[in-house]
């Protein structure tokens, strides 16, 4: 998931006694699965926790672009490199179709990259782990990606219209990013013994950050309630990482690699598998600030922004001299 | 000296002759670049042939809430479609 611990309102979810007109006009449309668009009324509330979340989803996919762009350069042939660069584009675009989906709820682009840059806002926590050898750019796309597809595949049903839709053209996408991944990892696990020793060290440490991405088990989980009342959060996170398991186990195996768990078991009674939490202290550590590559991804953003600036403020300022000349001359 | 760029709203027209259909937003300093951010964005995978922009501001939008005048009176109407309408099997297609 590329949104976690969003926070809500706090207050909890209101029973039908405590809603106000509107409020109860507002749920029944979504229980009733008609899409909220912009102009709409909606409760305040609904209207910042969204903004918080597709935030964060936009930053998650703009900051994304640094574990993977570190190997654009590196990539073993022409043919990978072309593909990953098609990737790492495509996770550009994702970040513009979230960030125009937060847009329509009253904030700008610039104040959501503000919020970003000066730590208000927040990003996925997988990003902040580093991509030391070829084999983690093939984990990240079956791993990080096959994580986040199973995350947004429901989004797509999600309450808001703009959000929605952001989240059906993202899905079309994500699908080759997570098959690039895995042709990756089916390369280094059939080549030599050193090929196959890094695909499984890249298994080892990017296993338990991908269940992190599904943010903390559900009895933890404080802001779950009202956001799935609103039907801006789809399914549990514990749901989630449980599908994610049963799905990614069998492709592990098919690779011949082992999943770094040694209580991971199938538990045939509940029709999935048994496997060991990730360690939650590490995951708010990492949020905290304190993973191994925060302060890198940071100084890069901030960097790519503040080099930006002359870029965005000469191309604008261009616009409008050539504006006046053309009324000018009209 | 800080200002965003405007937004500007997509259409495209795909494949198969149909109208240029809205795909989404993006900013861009002009319609000229908006243009090219648009081909970038939203044509990698062969989406389209043709591309319009309009800048958001430009967009005048119904109101939701005049919803029910608007679009209810033509939920009675209808013989507006054309099978309201009983034509014996007789006569051959029409």
């Amino acid at each position: 998931m590329y949104a976690q611990m969003v926070k809500s309102t706090g207050a909890g979810v209101k029973s039908r006694e405590e809603m106000s007109a509107e409020e109860a006009a507002f749920q029944d449309r979504i229980d009733a699965d008609i899409k909220i668009e912009p102009k709409d009324w909606m409760p305040e509330g609904y209207r910042k926790t969204l903004i918080r979340q597709i935030g964060q989803h936009a930053h998650s996919e703009i900051v994304g672009q640094l574990p993977e762009g570190n190997w654009i350069t590196r990539a073993p042939t022409l043919e990978r490199k072309a593909i990953l660069l098609a990737k790492v584009q495509d996770e550009a675009g994702h970040g513009l179709y979230l960030y125009a989906a937060a847009e329509t709820l009253g904030v700008s682009r610039d104040e959501l990259t503000e919020q970003l840059l000066d730590g208000r806002m927040k990003y996925s926590s997988i990003f902040n782990y580093p991509t030391l050898n070829w084999a983690d750019i093939g984990a990240v796309g079956w791993l990080v990606d096959g994580a986040a597809i199973m995350n947004q595949v429901p989004l797509q049903r999600t309450s808001y219209g703009p959000y929605s839709r952001a989240m059906i053209r993202i899905c079309k996408e994500e699908s080759f990013h997570q098959r690039q991944g895995y042709d990756i990892m089916m390369k280094m696990a059939q080549g030599t013994e050193a090929q196959k020793k890094m695909a499984q060290d890249a298994l080892n440490r990017l296993w338990y950050p991908s269940l992190m991405m599904f943010g903390p088990s559900d009895k933890d989980s404080v802001h779950s309630a009202q956001s799935m009342a609103w039907k801006i959060k789809m399914d549990s996170n514990d749901e989630l990482r449980q599908k994610f398991v049963d799905q990614t186990v069998p492709q592990a195996e098919y690779l011949g690699l082992t999943v770094p768990d040694e209580n991971l078991k199938w538990n045939e009674e509940k029709g999935g598998y048994d496997f060991s939490e990730p360690d939650w202290d590490e995951f708010f550590d990492v949020l905290q600030g304190n993973g191994p590559c925060n302060v890198d991804r940071m100084e890069k953003r901030n960097a790519a922004w503040d080099n930006g600036a002359w870029v965005r403020e000469g191309l604008m300022a261009h616009a409008e001299k050539r504006a006046v000349l053309k009324t000018a001359a009209e | 000296m800080s200002k965003e760029w405007p937004l500007w709203e997509i259409f495209i027209r795909g494949q198969h002759g149909l109208s240029h259909r809205h795909v989404g937003s993006l900013h861009a300093p002009d319609a000229e670049m908006a243009i090219k951010n648009a081909r970038d964005v939203y044509t990698r995978r062969n989406e389209g042939q043709s591309i319009w922009v309009v800048e958001a501001a430009h967009i005048t939008a119904s109101s939701p809430s005049d919803k029910g005048p608007m679009y209810e009176p033509s939920e009675s109407k209808v013989y507006r479609h054309p099978t309201f309408f009983d034509i014996p099997e007789d006569v051959g297609a029409m």
